[in-house]
């Protein structure tokens, strides 16, 4: 199977673009729009884990690794496509919204699940796969509706194991709906490696059962992910129904920082392995391979980076204390007396409460 | 308020088609999906001629999933349809339940309101009609302990039709139970217009000093026969249809039991964490000392809904309902 899927590579491990036709398409702005948003993501991630370590954030899964795959497919997208994450897809969340809001929500404040304004993405989905129908869903009533927005839903290797994942794709399938299904397969759910997920060799090969296009590419190459993804989304748009795309990837670190990745595998020496697949060295090494590197242009992004993301912790450690109305007021949207008489008890509660 | 014009006799689950039809001229965003809806119109018929009449992008069949279809649904919703989907029978709904926890319940909730699922699953519900297994459960307590869903059981066509409406307008996800022994057994003028039945609000059946009977769904006509033969024995009872499960109408139990100081609830789905139970506390919230007996229940037992052969055994009859209308005046 691996042979009927070949791993989709633009560039190669040393920055080199391997198919020399994207060239054309790769210009300044491309490149250096990538590359801030790839090390922004990654200081993003750093400093997440960092304020979690100072307790200043709750539980945090990291998603360093798979930087390439999201920021690639996320900055493909329309600016009104719709957008369906899991609770690790921050930076692809972060690229297409333009916002740090999501922060929030590792603090357990509601805000962090708000789209930014005019923006269509979905909450991170917790519960493994359950997005992937509800983006069918989505896709559907676009194409009802005759609208050219297309859908992207994100889930990893583990997700393919839950009913879920395949009702979606036969649903997206029987109906033709305009989504792209985005698989970050980075090799882990928690300590269980894909060896023991399936006994397939690919997640892309599960496209064949619903006579979908599938597709495997590198996904630590920012330019697969970019390219890749973005013919899968104008072929929803054009119609022509969904598609799977499977990233592969790695994730250096541990499931979320309440895990510890050294008890199910060699930690060390894997990651070395895989640092000399590292999307953000990769880009560098092409950057400088193809006259795109400016020392000055870097280090300057590298300072924007740096404010961009101590002004998103600001931001967070500003807001204003969480409302207790948000527990009752959203359950519906009138609510229900049980919960007016529960709110009121509550609140009369509350000022007793000297 | 609507000038009702025109009437016409129909079956419950006539009413139900004839919800949906309203409801599919009315909005064009209102889809009509499930497995078997479309050609063969519904296993039940509930969506015949549906298809035919408003084309399938409308009213459509999809693959045999029930996550798939209430997971594709809540998408529909969240993009701005109506969708109406149906689970063949709500025994078979338990695949569906993660989506309807994890999202269809939540969505409003997580977001603030920026996302929000304005869905209604039909799923025909209960027992007594010598269905193969799993067919006949009645887990409506599933769903009304689930936060952030209402849930509705009408048992006559008229309320068939209006709840169904105000299902499809309701701005919030809504399961919607269908009695299935009750769809072809009662028949009732139903107006050809639109209307709306409020949900939360329940329905005296009848008037009475002595006992309040609260029941829904299939279980109201059983509760109507033991009010004719205790008002045999010269016991009145008010007869409560609840409509809605969630949420229920607090103010109906409070006012008829204030009124006879006893409440006999029939349910025919398990006892323990049943329905029965939120009604006593109701009515020990806001009736306590106007009591007069403890209240009854009478209700399937803790197990699954027996195989046919022994199915009677396990549903409430008129003669239990009797026997605690006459432990509730005896005490």
């Amino acid at each position: 199977m691996q042979e009927e899927f070949p791993m989709i590579r633009i560039m190669d491990q040393n920055g080199k673009i391997t198919d020399t036709s994207y060239l054309e398409q790769i210009d300044k702005a491309l490149v250096q729009q990538f590359y801030r948003q790839l090390i922004c993501m990654r200081a993003f991630d750093q400093k997440a884990i960092n304020l979690q370590r100072q307790g200043r954030i709750g539980t945090y899964p990291g998603f360093e690794g798979q930087e390439g795959a999201q920021v690639g497919s996320a900055l493909a997208l329309d600016e009104d496509d719709w957008m369906l994450p899991t609770y690790r897809d921050h930076a692809a969340s972060i690229t297409f919204g333009k916002s740090y809001t999501i922060l929030s929500s590792w603090n357990g404040r509601v805000e962090g699940n708000l789209p930014p304004e005019g923006k269509n993405i979905l909450p991170p989905s917790v519960p493994i796969a359950t997005q992937l129908p509800l983006a069918a869903g989505i896709a559907m009533a676009n194409k009802y509706k005759n609208s050219s927005q297309a859908v992207i839903a994100y889930f990893g290797d583990g997700a393919t194991s839950e009913g879920d994942f395949h009702e979606g794709l036969n649903f997206a399938s029987v109906f033709q709906a305009p989504v792209v299904f985005f698989n970050q397969n980075n090799q882990y759910a928690i300590s269980t490696p894909i060896s023991r997920q399936m006994n397939s060799e690919t997640i892309v090969q599960k496209s064949v059962a619903y006579e979908i296009p599938g597709i495997r590419i590198d996904g630590n190459d920012i330019f697969a992910a970019y390219f890749e993804t973005k013919k899968a989304l104008e072929r929803a748009r054009n119609g022509e129904g969904p598609s799977l795309i499977e990233a592969v990837t790695w994730r250096y670190g541990a499931h979320t920082t309440a895990d510890d990745p050294t008890k199910y595998r060699n930690q060390k020496e894997e990651n070395e392995k895989h640092r000399q697949n590292d999307p953000i060295t990769r880009l560098e090494l092409f950057m400088k391979a193809y006259g795109f590197w400016d020392e000055a242009v870097v280090e300057q992004l590298k300072e924007e980076v740096k404010e961009e993301i101590d002004g998103a912790v600001k931001d967070l450690e500003t807001m204003p204390p969480a409302d207790v109305n948000d527990i009752y007021d959203y359950m519906f949207e009138k609510p229900t007396w049980t919960i007016e008489q529960q709110k009121e008890e509550y609140i009369k509660h509350l000022r007793g409460v000297k | 308020m609507i000038t009702i014009t025109k009437t016409k006799q129909l079956t419950l689950i006539q009413a139900i088609t004839d919800g949906m039809r309203t409801m599919l001229h009315e909005r064009e965003e209102v889809v009509v999906l499930g497995e078997d809806v479309g050609k063969n119109g519904g296993v039940f018929r509930a969506t015949d001629g549906l298809q035919e009449e408003f084309g399938e992008k409308r009213v459509f069949d999809t693959p045999l999933s029930e996550a798939g279809i209430i997971g594709s649904s809540i998408g529909m919703a969240i993009n701005g349809l109506l969708p109406v989907a149906e689970i063949q029978f709500s025994g078979f709904i338990y695949p569906a339940y993660e989506q309807i926890m994890t999202h269809a319940t939540r969505m409003r909730y997580r977001t603030k309101g920026v996302f929000t699922v304005p869905l209604v699953i039909r799923a025909p519900y209960g027992a007594g009609v010598r269905a193969p297994e799993i067919h006949s459960d009645s887990m409506e307590a599933l769903f009304t302990h689930m936060p952030g869903i209402k849930v509705v059981c009408p048992s006559s066509p008229y309320d068939a039709k209006g709840l169904l409406i105000s299902a499809i307008e309701d701005p919030d996800p809504v399961l919607f139970l269908e009695p299935l022994k009750l769809y072809r057994a009662v028949r009732g003028e139903v107006p050809e217009e639109k209307y709306e039945i409020e949900i939360g609000k329940g329905k005296y059946l009848r008037e009475g000093d002595d006992v309040t009977v609260i029941a829904w769904g299939a279980m109201v006509p059983v509760a109507m026969k033991a009010a004719e033969q205790a008002a045999e024995k010269g016991i009145t009872c008010e007869v409560i249809d609840l409509r809605t499960l969630y949420p229920i109408d607090r103010a109906i139990i409070a006012e008829s039991v204030q009124k006879t100081g006893r409440c006999v609830v029939v349910h025919e789905a398990p006892a323990t964490g049943g329905l029965g139970n939120d009604i006593i506390s109701i009515v020990n919230d806001t009736s306590f000392l106007y009591m007069k007996s403890p209240i009854e229940r009478v209700t399937g037992a803790d197990v699954h809904v027996p195989f046919w052969a022994l199915e009677e055994h396990n549903i409430p009859t008129p003669a239990r309902v009797m026997d605690a209308i006459n432990q509730v005046i005896n005490f």
